[in-house]
């Protein structure tokens, strides 16, 4: 029974692939890709896998899927022309080929199967964390997580980088350039107080059940662009030194943090032993702010000039 | 046949429709969009994976879990960017300073 529900997850998943691939109109296709994510979410819990699962339907269907909509919405380039049919046929080749190989090494897959789950259990007590997930994030490949951090501001300093000089210290477009109208106003005011206070429990609750900072990141990310998009909020000025601060507090909160390990404790990234806990939360509560910020103002995009609004 | 090996597959599956997509896609966004349905199935293979490796009390081996995490907000940037480049590219064509798709032959 549950393998026929597996398979029917499955057949959604590929089905949903096959259409965000296929031809036809930007929109469809983002709509597919979008529908895709969330049956991934799904497949997820399948696994026994929640974190990721809220982290592919927030991330990875979410906050990807709204800024592959505006960017839909703003690329007015002509389609270039479908590629000849001998080209499909190689291409339908290629991936064959990478199904096969795949699909060999799942039916070889080593049994049986190496594990690290022993060694997070034997030493998640001295973590004082409950979830896993977050104990093997921030404390036992820490270094991961610190280099995420970075990447994520790395791409937003490159999202900025593409608005000329004289827009660099503006506001980013708006995002929703829909007529006013009531409802939107109305349901922002109604979702987005308790979608902060989702985030805020998915944050605090990541240590001990699924959850932690980028699935709380995200969710307050989406909070804070629906509150936006209502005219609840006003679209940030990106040159704002508050603005900025919020943005460097994970990274570089967390880089202090490792650094200190070398002082405190016997290496870098390390805890100080006995405040382990105060310490994690804190550079957690750092890297969620820090996320939210920096998600947010992803998807809102480079800065432009007022007059082209 | 085990749950495993069937999302296993099936993320076999996915890997592959997004190879075809990167390779025929029409346009930047396609691509952008076919690069991300790549990334879904390489990180369902490695959840397959990590499934396997449940042990210790745990559903799954956390370490993959939480390096899939990783991956999903790495691949997020790289989608974020890619997508403001293609808007830039937009814009410039707006202009007229037009960077056509096409390389032009004599620069």
């Amino acid at each position: 029974m549950s393998l026929a529900f597996d398979a029917l997850l499955c057949l959604l998943a590929l089905l949903a692939a096959l259409r965000a691939v296929a031809a036809g109109e930007g929109f469809s296709r983002v709509a597919a890709f979008m529908a895709y994510g969330l049956i991934l979410g799904l497949v997820w819990v399948r696994l026994a896998a929640v974190d990721v699962a809220l982290t592919e339907v927030a991330v990875g269907s979410g906050v990807t899927g709204l800024v592959l909509l505006r960017a839909v919405a703003r690329d007015d380039a002509p389609a270039p022309l479908a590629a000849g049919l001998a080209y499909r046929l190689l291409a339908g080749v290629v991936a064959l080929l990478v199904f096969a190989g795949l699909a060999a090494v799942v039916l070889l897959l080593p049994e049986p199967a190496p594990s690290l789950a022993p060694e997070v259990a034997r030493h998640l007590p001295a973590t004082d964390l409950g979830n896993p997930i977050t104990a093997v994030l921030i404390v036992f490949r820490a270094l991961d997580t610190l280099l995420e951090t970075v990447v994520l501001l790395l791409a937003l300093i490159g999202v900025w980088a593409l608005s000329p000089d004289r827009t660099w210290a503006g506001r980013p477009a708006v995002l929703l350039p829909a007529p006013w109208s009531g409802a939107l106003e109305f349901l922002a005011r109604l979702v987005v107080p308790v979608g902060v206070l989702v985030g805020l429990y998915m944050f605090w609750a990541g240590a001990d059940v699924p959850g932690g900072a980028f699935q709380g990141g995200a969710v307050l990310a989406a909070m804070a662009l629906m509150a936006i998009a209502a005219g609840l909020l006003p679209r940030p000025v990106l040159a704002r030194r508050r603005l900025r601060a919020l943005l460097l507090a994970g990274p570089f909160g967390f880089l202090l943090v490792g650094v200190l390990g070398w002082v405190f404790a016997d290496a870098f990234l390390a805890y100080p032993p006995g405040v382990e806990k105060a310490v994690i939360i804190l550079v957690e509560a750092a890297i969620t702010l820090s996320i939210a910020v920096t998600l947010a103002l992803l998807v809102l995009g480079p800065p432009v000039a007022e007059e082209t609004e | 046949m085990s749950a495993e090996t069937l999302f296993g597959l099936a993320a076999a599956a996915l890997c592959a429709i997004g190879i075809y997509g990167l390779m025929v896609g029409r346009g930047a966004l396609a691509r952008l969009i076919a690069f991300n349905l790549l990334g879904g199935g390489v990180f369902v293979l490695f959840g397959v994976v990590a499934r396997r490796g449940a042990g210790a009390g745990f559903g799954g081996d956390p370490v993959p879990q939480a390096l899939v995490i990783t991956g999903i907000v790495v691949a997020f940037s790289a989608t974020a960017l890619g997508a403001a480049l293609v808007e830039r590219l937009a814009q410039l064509r707006a202009k007229g300073g037009a960077p056509s798709e096409e390389p032009e032959a004599d620069t």
